[in-house]
């Protein structure tokens, strides 16, 4: 999932300066389930914001609406209708989420009241932590199913560096070393010998270093749509 | 502060507690402020950020979440989750611009009638302290603006 968490108040309040209605438009996916942007999130946020401005007596109109995916134009679509009684949107859907609202809705200025952090899952209660970064060229198959692009700090692709101790990494102990993690895994599927190949240095133009990606089905486009093989 | 001040205090009670704490509070002929509205609950658990929240927001002088004794909660740990729910809504007090201590909570056991109107009435004297909310703050009855 896409996790994100929410930006202090005084944040979303300095950017919200001078607006007086205000839909907050929740997402029903990704950051329901972290808990950041979900119908709940919305209602704490909407209702924070209410209070703050009304004690400030600089009040603020803020209704609230969900939507169950922020980063599709069908689903937020339903919101066409009453948009326009608002003089700004604050999205709490992922950065997909915000921009999906200001495409469709371009005369509507959208804030965002979450930072996206990362894709990842939450390893126990209350804590979420990085699974993937999307590199674009996945090597699962390497390294036992754990992924050194986004766990290790320092991506490296053939074994730990010097800072790995006792099985946490020198950047935070919080952090589990990947390559001790790669390691242990291989020990244990009997894949030592595979893993003692070298990896060559990874081609990043998969990754966000080929500038922003795109997927193209021909297969799934709609017939009298123009084909990419076509056009 | 005006002593015609009485303040609204939302108590958002666990059924298997302090609710019958408080019944048994007013059978026993305990007195505790009128002031205290009881909202029952089938565990202090059901307690969300939002609920807190819209007590303030719709008027309310002060909460009180009044669970069952640590280790005691009928479903184990409703009432632990509860405390942790509260800190974060205090935090969210902190930005709002509300005095956090207009929020608390409480554990009683349903025998502890007379701890819970003492603990109610305690909390009732906090938030008369602090005054009014002042999300509601105007001139109150014989007061001048």
């Amino acid at each position: 999932m896409i996790v994100a968490e929410q930006k202090s108040l005084q944040e979303i309040r300095k950017m919200l300066e001078g607006r007086s209605r205000v839909l907050a438009v929740g997402c029903g996916t990704c950051v329901t389930v972290c808990h950041a942007g979900g119908q709940r999130e919305t209602a704490a946020l909407a209702s924070s914001l209410r209070m703050a401005t009304r004690i400030d007596a600089r009040p603020i109109e803020v209704d609230e609406a969900i939507v169950q995916r922020q980063c599709e134009w069908e689903y937020v679509d339903v919101l066409a209708a009453r948009i326009e009684d608002y003089d700004a949107v604050l999205s709490l859907g992922c950065g997909v989420g915000v921009q999906t609202l200001a495409e469709r809705f371009p005369r509507k200025r959208v804030y965002p009241a979450l930072n996206t952090k990362f894709m990842g899952m939450p390893t126990s209660q209350g804590i979420w932590e990085e699974r993937c970064i999307g590199c674009g060229n996945c090597i699962l198959d390497k390294t036992g199913g754990i992924c050194p692009v986004s766990r290790c700090a320092k991506q490296l692709f053939n074994g730990p560096c010097g800072g790995s101790e006792n099985g946490r990494c020198e950047v935070a102990k919080s952090t589990p070393c990947a390559w001790h993690r790669i390691w242990e895994r291989a020990e244990a599927l009997g894949l030592v010998e595979e893993l003692m190949q070298i990896t060559p240095p990874k081609d990043w133009s998969s990754s966000r270093d080929g500038g922003p990606r795109r997927i193209v089905r021909d297969d799934l486009r709609l017939p009298g749509e123009e084909t990419e093989a076509a056009s | 502060m005006s002593t015609t001040f009485e303040p609204e205090i939302v108590a958002l009670c666990c059924r298997h507690c302090a609710y019958a704490a408080a019944d048994l509070a007013g059978s026993s002929r305990q007195t505790y402020p009128p002031a205290v509205k009881i909202v029952e609950l089938p565990c202090t658990g059901r307690v969300d950020v939002v609920e807190v929240l819209h007590a303030f927001e719709n008027g309310a002088d002060g909460v009180l979440v009044a669970g069952c004794l640590e280790g005691k909660c009928h479903y184990l740990k409703g009432n632990l989750h509860a405390r942790r729910r509260l800190d974060h809504v205090q935090a969210l007090m902190d930005q709002i611009g509300l005095e956090r201590d207009r929020a608390r909570m409480i554990n009683v056991s349903a025998a502890m009638g007379v701890q819970f109107a003492e603990l109610a009435g305690e909390h009732v004297e906090t938030v008369r302290n602090l005054g009014p909310s002042p999300l509601r703050r105007k001139p109150l009855q014989g007061e001048t603006a």
